[in-house]
């Protein structure tokens, strides 16, 4: 009996890939565990093995077709005496794009489709825009400053030879060779404290982890070893550097592999905290990031790395820290969000749109230094607000955000703030109870509801 | 008083200036010491106070073979390192006393005080963080092309900390150019070597990271200086870190809080009569007829001066203005970035 060959999923984000190569061609036998094909995924070219056995009947996609969805059929196997041409053309279609609807990253990941920035303060007006993802912004942002400053180096785990374990150093090994893209052991607390050590030597370094949850392993340095030590010197010294990676969930990784730590490292003084929502700013704050001469916490998201934004076609620009970004202009509500949930923010304020609510979404960007200015004059003009964030609900960057404005714009609230985040749960495997511990719009909604008394 | 070894002779490669030098360099650690103590003690001196008292050849014996823009960096137990490689002592003291005038100050305290100019990277407060931070700035000066060495010290009871491993393996993997000091004074706080550590050979823990070591008496400059050189010669040559296990000994309590049950006075009296670093110093330079008891009176004197004037400058120095509290949390970019 014939068997299909769907497009596999290969990462945990993963929803579509490029079929690199095929390396079996049409009659070949198959056998289980044979490499049929190089599959390129949103971090890395794999190797595509047979699980089944038979002839290759007929290959159903090219080689060289980008975006094959995770599912579809890619290739027809057949058993001995049975011809390709006799296979239906599939009717699996359906299957997997409902399979699809019920995974939670899918959800959160939806619609690829090019956000428009429509304008910015951070670059003249008429400027030539071009579309990238956030990957691609970020290593646009570490190539350009390590051209940049000969000081400026990256470190960490399968930062060079392996091309990044999420692919944003893609090709700086090649360009700027092991002096300058340094691969480390599986040592954070170590790595971390040599690029501390580095950055008090006199050197910009870029500490990338692989994911923030590893930092955990590596917070003394962050907190003790970098961010105090120029206060504790009286200025005389100390750790210019970037510390960058994915923070938050991915999808489907469980307790440990999926925490947002924004509100952690935001309150610490002597480090400088961003964490960008768009390509545009993902490029601009990063590279604002590696000049600072601060210890700079640099927070990602990796169901954001493969999102597409419109980016300045500029040689060279920084977005400067401490300013929010009113992504959309309303005056019935103030929605004040960053990172991954500036997707759920604009998702409510379309569908509050819809119903005909007015809501006013600001980016804060950076959330140490944070722009207290931008939300109480939003707040003044709303009279209410909603925080989003992914992040745990006790002391979140949203509780912060409400006493601050309950102490400063008090007078302007017509309704009590509420902030919306992540449960308060370590995060579960299910798809189904992920979701449910998950920051929704449909939750952002909800309050914001609530707040205008809709 | 009975003294162990007996006079020794001068090596015929250390000269009569060097010696003199240790002596005084190591004596000016002594009553430094003595009087931050007292200080504390008068209660102008706050919060932890760790003294180095006993383990003044370490230091001194290794600064003997630093050069221009080679760096240090150390844990809590810091103001002989400071003073060893030339830090002010009234720039130290003021600083124990929470002063304007003091390094960082006044922000700093005892733990945390640092001098770009003279290359000392710290005075860190939790123990072992200082060993992956030596080696960034080691990474820092091979990345930068100098042959510039990093000392980097620490103590027995930070080499059960996992850090301290994963740098010995980076350390080596890559070749950075660091000296690792590990002080054994025998006692992590209040816990002996033989109650913390099973296999007791600090030194021969780099082995298993290709990292070459030795041990050496800490009570004998002459014995620290010429392993110092060695290992100096080991990184400046290319071939990366070098470990050097120095035995030594605090005569003083961890800290100024410590209730000394762990240890038997006698055992501390004894390592005093019979092994103490600058009397070893002191015999070797009359021995050898190259100081008189007049010199060396003298170089007392002018030790005890420089103590009394640093105590006097760290109470005079007024503390920090209120506006202080505000300051050095962020550097501000230049202008041009």
């Amino acid at each position: 009996m014939a068997t299909e060959i769907l497009m596999p999923a290969l990462s945990p984000t993963m929803e579509e890939g490029t079929l690199a190569k095929w390396l079996k061609k049409e009659g070949d036998t198959v056998k289980s565990g044979d490499i049929i094909a190089e599959i390129e995924t949103d971090k890395a070219t794999m190797e595509f093995e047979a699980v089944d056995e038979g002839i290759l009947g007929k290959i159903l996609i090219a080689e060289g077709a980008q975006g094959v969805k995770v599912n579809t059929p890619i290739a027809v196997l057949v058993e001995e005496g049975e011809s390709a041409d006799d296979i239906k053309p599939a009717a699996t279609a359906a299957a997997p794009v409902e399979a699809k609807a019920e995974a939670p990253a899918a959800a959160v990941a939806a619609a690829p489709v090019a956000v428009k920035v429509s304008r910015s303060p951070d670059w003249p007006e008429g400027t030539k825009m071009k579309t990238m993802t956030v990957r691609e912004a970020l290593r646009e942002a570490m190539e350009e400053e390590m051209l940049r400053d000969e000081t400026v180096f990256l470190m960490g785990e399968e930062v060079g030879e392996y091309q990044g374990a999420y692919k944003i150093s893609q090709g700086l090994l090649d360009k700027f060779g092991p002096r300058r893209v340094v691969d480390t052991p599986i040592s954070e607390i170590g790595f971390a404290g040599i690029g501390t050590g580095a950055a008090m030597g006199g050197l910009r370094p870029i500490v990338e982890f692989m994911t923030f949850n590893f930092a955990m392993q590596a917070i003394d340095h962050i907190i003790n070893s970098a961010a105090k030590t120029l206060y504790m010197s009286g200025g005389q010294m100390g750790a210019p550097m970037v510390f960058r990676g994915p923070n938050g969930a991915a999808a489907r990784v469980g307790a440990q592999h999926s925490q947002d730590y924004a509100a952690w490292y935001a309150q610490i003084p002597g480090l400088k905290v961003v964490m960008p929502y768009s390509a545009a700013d993902a490029k601009g704050l990063l590279k604002q990031a590696i000049r600072d001469p601060n210890p700079v916490i640099f927070l990602e998201n990796e169901i954001m790395y493969g999102r597409s934004f419109e980016v300045p076609d500029l040689e060279d620009f920084t977005i400067p820290f401490g300013k929010a970004r009113i992504a959309r202009e309303g005056n019935d509500v103030t929605i004040v969000s960053f990172g991954i949930g500036m997707s759920h923010a604009l998702e409510a304020a379309d569908k509050l749109a819809a119903e005909g609510i007015d809501a006013e979404v600001i980016d804060l960007r950076t959330l140490r230094p944070l722009d207290y200015d931008s939300i109480i004059a939003s707040v003044q003009k709303t009279n209410r607000l909603v925080t989003v964030e992914e992040g745990f609900p006790v002391a979140s960057i949203g509780n912060h955000i409400s006493a601050y404005v309950m102490e400063n714009a008090f007078d302007y609230l017509d309704a009590p703030v509420i902030n919306c985040t992540g449960k308060d749960v370590p995060m579960p495997y299910a798809a189904n109870l992920e979701k449910l511990a998950l920051i929704t719009s449909d939750e952002v909604v909800a309050a914001v509801k609530k707040v205008t008394y809709k | 008083m009975v003294r162990k070894p007996a006079a020794k002779e001068v090596p015929s490669n250390v000269s009569k200036d060097e010696l003199l030098k240790y002596y005084r360099d190591m004596l000016l650690i002594r009553r430094f010491e003595e009087k931050a103590g007292q200080l504390y003690g008068m209660g102008l001196i706050g919060g932890f106070c760790h003294l180095y008292i006993g383990q003044e050849a370490v230091v001194v014996g290794l600064e003997a073979c630093s050069k221009e823009g080679d760096k240090r960096i150390t844990s809590y137990r810091d103001h002989g390192h400071m003073l060893a490689c030339g830090m002010e002592a009234n720039g130290v003291m003021a600083e124990l006393t929470g002063r304007e005038g003091g390094y960082s100050k006044g922000k700093g305290g005892s733990m945390h005080m640092f001098s770009r100019e003279k290359h000392f990277y710290g005075g860190h407060g939790i123990v072992a963080a200082q060993v992956p931070l030596g080696a960034g700035l080691a990474f820092a000066d091979k990345y930068l092309g100098n042959d510039n060495v990093t000392f980097t010290y620490f103590g027995d009871g930070a080499a059960n900390q996992g850090q301290v491993y994963e740098t010995y393996n980076m350390a080596e993997l890559w070749s950075l150019p660091v000296v690792f000091v590990i002080e054994n004074n025998q006692y992590a706080m209040g816990t002996s070597v033989k109650r913390s550590t099973k296999s007791t050979s600090f030194f021969g823990r780099g082995a298993a990271f290709g990292i070459q070591g030795e041990q050496v008496d800490g009570m004998d400059v002459l014995a620290v200086k010429a392993a110092g050189e060695k290992a100096v010669a080991h990184c400046r040559a290319g071939k990366g870190p070098y470990i050097l296990e120095v035995m030594t000994y605090r005569y003083r309590g961890h800290s100024m809080s410590d209730p000394a049950k762990y240890r038997s006075r006698e055992e501390v009296q004894k390592m005093r009569d019979e092994r103490d670093p600058i009397e070893n110093v002191r015999e070797l330079l009359l021995t050898g007829n190259h100081a008189s008891e007049d010199d060396l009176k003298a170089i007392d004197k002018e030790i005890k001066d420089i103590v009394n004037e640093s105590a006097e400058f760290a109470k005079e120095s007024p503390e920090p203005a209120l506006s202080e509290l505000w300051t050095d949390i962020y550097a501000e970019l230049p202008a041009n970035a």
